[in-house]
């Protein structure tokens, strides 16, 4: 399936239909589906409520725009409400938030793996190690407060072990800005990774922000507080190393190139019958919204979309475990630090990173609390000292 | 009849890709924790919130005096009323609840006939309706008390947060009969204890008059225990084929 990001018209806006049946579908199994479907899910919410979002913040800047990004947001918005309501009610918050962690290993890896840019490769890796962190912590919270395995979640394709510590995670706002990569000489791949990371991140974010006080247990509404402040960093970071000089038409037609893209990589991998479908519908919808882009910035702005966009797509996004390749960065570059928009060795980082990190850890830190001693097994730690506990037995008889 | 658990590929064990568990621990190995400590690190961790919380709610005393003057208010001087009223205000709260509940089940017999053929309907019916009796006799119970039974006391609170749960798998439309009723057995066990409590309660604090009607909803939530049980029984037993 060859697209044209160019000349494509997918389907007409006004046929881009709905009804409230229609946006309420059947939900994944959370035990059955693959975990790879639920990743897919999260992550196409993520970039749907970032068009949303900077749909919202474009209108506000220019009114010439307002009409039609108030058509295309429409879509949009049911868009994301139908993917998101795909996940199953039996699917807990924090069940969800192990898969969000999973998308942000298993795809930010992917990312990075391809990524043409060095520099922006660079920045992926680091922020690969951050949320490789955050899995384990949530999934000792997982295990400690509900005995429930985490890897009934990820499915054995992700390790569940320490990255980057969070507790060290935490940097003075300076050393979350990057340098950003050059809108006329970086390649289209690079533009797409930026603009699913920063959707998936600021998506990660907001489910955290929404779902931390809804927890009872402090020591979790202090782990989606911390964890929530590391994401808000990302975003930070993620949002960085796009060129602020794009003009908003621009970006209009990035963020509409970028759902395309990010459709069609869901749908040449989807093995779900009934969710790829999904995928299906909406890459012809992203075609229909990119279609009235591409008119207003010709009939309104006054350019070609070519001066912005490829003509065809790179490679989608390949979702699979990534397992050997994460593990490699953590054991290259677990000790990297940030000292503004440069890597630095941790000898090495500033003062202004390790007084904020203090200060925040003073009265503790709750992802290494919760993690005290903690270490995945199968089953959950229960079953690991109920093996301690038969060996001492034995010995003791 | 058939079973659940027999259809579908559930990929949550460890057993559907063997190779990745052992990878998975070998990564462990070699990546340890980077804290020391175990679960009483968390419960040490929690104890300053404990120690500083503050109550999740307060019982509402009777609002007026003309209601503090009441009969029934009048039994309990010198003794702690509040108790009473809250646990009554619980019981009120389960009832609407557990009636909710019912309704939920009752929904979904019109569209899954699978296991539906072992619960009569009528008798299902006549338990939604016997919950639903249950609300008014606490309502009254209250209001002679010169309590205000629209109040959420705590023990109504920490009943709604307890039947989130039994909800969330009654309304959830791929929850077959045989799994909403497993919710429904968990709120009748809680219910009927609920009850014996609340009559051992208003035994002592001398309210004689509520222990007599109480007594009679008591057996009727027997009864619905004693059925749910044997259409669990028998549910299990034909989708095991043994029966």
């Amino acid at each position: 399936m060859a697209i044209n990001l160019l000349t494509d018209s997918g389907t007409p806006i006004d046929q881009q239909r709905f009804t409230w049946r229609d946006l309420v579908q059947k939900p994944i199994s959370k035990l059955n589906v693959d975990a790879f479907t639920r990743v897919r899910i999260i992550l196409m919410n993520g970039i749907e409520s970032e068009s949303v979002r900077f749909g919202h913040s474009c209108a506000r800047m220019n009114r010439a725009l307002q009409e039609p990004l108030a058509r295309v947001r429409r879509k949009e918005q049911h868009q994301q409400t139908l993917v998101n309501w795909l996940l199953p009610a039996d699917q807990s918050p924090l069940e969800t938030t192990i898969g969000y962690e999973q998308v942000a290993i298993e795809v930010t890896a992917s990312l990075a793996r391809v990524e043409p840019d060095p520099y922006i490769a660079q920045v992926l890796r680091f922020g690969l190690l951050e949320d490789f962190d955050h899995l384990y912590r949530y999934a000792a919270l997982l295990d400690r407060l509900q005995g429930i395995d985490a890897n009934t979640i990820t499915q054995g394709y992700t390790d569940i072990v320490p990255g980057r510590a969070t507790v060290d995670e935490h940097r003075d706002p300076i050393d979350d800005l990057r340098d950003h990569y050059d809108k006329k000489t970086a390649r289209p791949l690079t533009k797409l990774h930026a603009y699913t990371i920063m959707a998936g991140e600021h998506q990660t974010h907001d489910y955290y922000m929404h779902y931390g006080p809804w927890f009872s247990d402090p020591l979790a509404r202090q782990l989606y507080a911390e964890i929530a402040s590391i994401e808000e960093q990302h975003v930070t970071q993620y949002e960085s190393i796009i060129d602020p000089t794009e003009s908003w038409i621009e970006k209009w037609l990035l963020h509409e190139a970028n759902e395309v893209y990010n459709y069609y990589s869901c749908l040449v991998q989807e093995e779900h019958p009934h969710v790829k479908a999904i995928w299906e519908r909406f890459l012809d919808y992203e075609l229909g919204h990119l279609r009235l882009a591409r008119d207003v910035c010709k009939d309104i702005e006054r350019r070609d979309p070519a001066e912005f966009l490829p003509e065809q797509l790179p490679e989608p996004i390949a979702y699979r475990s990534n397992r050997e390749y994460v593990r490699q960065v953590l054991r290259d570059e677990v000790q990297l630090r940030a000292d503004g928009p440069r890597f630095v060795d941790r000898s090495q980082e500033p003062e202004r990173s390790l007084a904020y990190r203090r200060q925040m850890n003073e009265d503790g830190s709750p992802t290494q609390t919760v993690a005290a001693g903690w270490q995945w097994t199968p089953g959950g730690e229960l079953l690991a000292q109920r093996s301690l506990l038969e060996e001492g037995m034995k010995k003791a008889a | 009849m058939d079973s659940p658990q027999t259809m579908g590929m559930n990929r949550s064990g460890i057993d559907m890709s063997p190779q990745a568990a052992r990878a998975m621990i070998d990564a462990v190995r070699e990546f340890p924790p980077t804290s020391q400590g175990g679960t009483e690190t968390l419960t040490s961790y929690r104890r300053t919130y404990v120690a500083q919380a503050d109550p999740i709610e307060t019982v509402p005393l009777p609002g007026t005096v003309k209601g503090a003057a009441k009969a029934g208010m009048q039994k309990l001087m010198g003794r702690h009323a509040e108790v009473l009223i809250d646990k009554l205000g619980g019981r009120l709260a389960f009832e609407r609840t557990g009636t909710r509940l019912y309704d939920a089940l009752i929904g979904k017999f019109g569209a899954r006939t699978d296991e539906a053929t072992v619960v009569p309907p009528d008798q299902l019916n006549q338990f939604r309706a016997e919950e639903a009796s249950h609300i008014g006799l606490c309502w009254d119970a209250l209001r002679r008390l010169g309590a205000d039974p629209t109040c959420v006391t705590p023990n109504a609170d920490t009943n709604a947060v307890a039947s989130i749960g039994l909800m969330q798998i009654i309304a959830d439309p791929r929850m077959t009969i045989a799994q909403s009723l497993h919710a429904i057995h968990i709120a009748e066990l809680a219910d009927n204890d609920g009850w014996v409590h609340l009559i051992n309660l208003a035994k002592e604090m001398g309210q004689d008059e509520m222990v007599a009607q109480f007594r009679k909803a008591l057996e009727e939530e027997d009864r619905h225990l004693a059925s749910l049980r044997q259409w669990m029984e028998q549910i299990s037993l034909s989708q095991a084929g043994v029966e």
